[in-house]
């Protein structure tokens, strides 16, 4: 069982992080801000995230679970077919890797590689069954495995998006794949957060709430125009705007999402991009 | 039905740089629908072909180029100047293209870009709506195709890059999923959210090969 599995049955209320896979091949930079992390169940790796390409995922999580470090493996369907997302994932759950994230993936046309072919032979709906299926000890073709995963799987939401009952649709249908434990996509209102714990605490399934610390107003605009599903709300750029210390505003701004977050989910999953050391901040009561 | 686009001009005069006398073949069906190699652009076509100094032979419009049969006797009714070319210039998708280089030994040069499967709005503007998947979909989607219109080709739903209806990828195109759940709202009927969609059988896209159909 994993710490995050224990940790949100046990109804703690649960801190997750995230890094990035280094662009080139030194681990050392990414396992030092790694082991810094302070107050977090587990790390989620991100997969060749906004479909730039980086070193594998897997091997980022296996050498931070070799650390003693849990992590939450991201998996995205855009770059693998069924084959190779079996394949990834029993390397994962050899590595001692149980957590994950399924997920659909942004398109590669916002990466560094615009011409890849997308692959998407599976969506996150199908890849939760796979997962699920695996644990059993069966593969998508119904052939036996020696030795089956204990995986932890969960998904993402975005709470931002419209048409907001078309998103619970998926989310439903997500739980009933077998999703363990939503993470969210960066959320900014109370509002939002809200209407997502309305909708999906009647599901039985534990959301951590998406909180991106965003550091200026400039970057607020970029993430709005450049980040699928991102959408940073004109009150949070305004406050950015006219604050004497940016940096400091949006750590504010992140600990009262992480205090809404406190009343109506059962955890945060903190994206620092870089900022690691801000987290105690952060978490602060 | 195929829509195609003239390859640009330097693509084909490169390609054409070897020959001489050239035999032109049109299509009547899709090429001539979307402007491409009907009558009129084969008719240009030869006229440009002069200013390059090159000499057309003869040309023949089939009436569907990827009919394989049908193009094998236009190209015999034109034996004689076929015979005589350095090479065919089709001007035909990449089906009616094949039709014709199955049927000759002669160098056969393509002068389009296939593009998609295509429904007409109006003259050349026009929708991808099928991929020609082999899995169709469409009866529970409301008849909105979401491995086409969906930049994902997702089966369960929305992207988490939806945003305001629209899609990741072009904000200027509403989300496939949307549409889809709009209208199943509308039928009041569930569709395709009644249950988790399997991955596709993608080995039923049947490629390449001979196909029989019955």
């Amino acid at each position: 069982m994993s710490c995050l599995s224990e940790s949100l049955a046990a109804g703690q209320f649960v801190v997750t992080a995230e890094v990035a896979p280094p662009k080139g091949i030194d681990l050392a930079p990414v396992l030092g801000v790694a082991a810094k992390l302070q107050g977090v169940t587990a790390v989620n790796v991100t997969d060749n995230q906004g479909a730039n390409m980086r070193m594998c995922a897997l091997v980022l999580a296996g050498e931070l679970q070799r650390h003693g470090i849990e992590t939450v493996l991201q998996m995205t369907c855009r770059d693998r077919n069924r084959v190779a997302l079996q394949s990834d994932l029993l390397g994962a759950a050899a590595l001692g890797i149980e957590n994950l994230l399924l997920l659909s993936g942004d398109h590669s046309k916002f990466g560094d590689h615009p011409d890849a072919r997308p692959v998407f032979d599976l969506d996150a709906v199908q890849l939760l069954d796979v997962a699920v299926s695996l644990n059993r000890g069966i593969d998508m073709a119904g052939k036996p495995l020696t030795g089956a995963p204990r995986f932890f799987p969960g998904a993402a939401v975005n709470p931002a998006a419209e048409p907001f009952n078309l998103v619970l649709q998926k989310v439903r249908k997500k739980v009933d794949s077998g999703a363990r434990f939503f993470q969210t996509q960066a959320v900014f209102t109370l509002a939002e957060l809200e209407r997502l714990s309305t909708a999906v605490t009647p599901l039985g399934v534990p959301v951590l709430a998406g909180i991106l610390l965003v550091r200026s107003a400039k970057m607020a605009r970029f993430l709005n125009a450049n980040i699928p599903g991102m959408q940073v709300p004109d009150e949070v750029i305004a406050r950015l705007e006219h604050a004497a210390d940016p940096l400091a505003e949006g750590v504010a701004i992140a600990r009262e999402t992480v205090g809404w977050a406190r009343g109506l989910c059962q955890g945060v999953h903190l994206m620092t991009l870089g900022y690691e050391e801000r987290i105690p901040e952060i978490l602060e009561m | 039905m195929i829509i195609s686009e003239a390859k640009p001009l330097a693509e084909l005069q490169e390609a054409l740089a070897p020959f001489g006398k050239l035999f032109l073949v049109g299509c009547a069906a899709c090429a001539t629908a979307c402007k491409a190699g009907g009558e009129e652009e084969v008719f240009r076509f030869q006229e440009w072909l002069t200013t390059l100094g090159k000499e057309t032979c003869g040309s023949v419009v089939i009436d569907e180029a990827c009919h394989i049969q049908r193009a094998a006797r236009d190209l015999r009714h034109h034996a004689e100047a076929v015979a005589a070319a350095d090479a065919l210039v089709v001007l035909a998708c990449g089906s009616g293209v094949q039709s014709i280089s199955s049927n000759t030994d002669k160098r056969v040069v393509g002068a389009l870009n296939s593009l998609f499967l295509g429904n007409v709005r109006r003259f050349g503007q026009y929708e991808e709506m099928c991929s020609l998947c082999g899995d169709c979909i469409l009866n529970e989607t409301a008849g909105i195709c979401p491995v086409t219109n969906c930049a994902k080709g997702l089966l369960n739903g929305p992207c988490g890059g939806m945003k305001n209806g629209r899609c990741e990828i072009d904000e200027n195109l509403d989300c496939a999923w949307k549409l889809i759940y709009e209208r199943l709202q509308r039928q009041q009927r569930p569709g395709v959210f009644a249950r988790r969609v399997p991955p596709k059988q993608w080995s039923r896209r049947r490629k390449p090969g001979r196909h029989k159909i019955r």
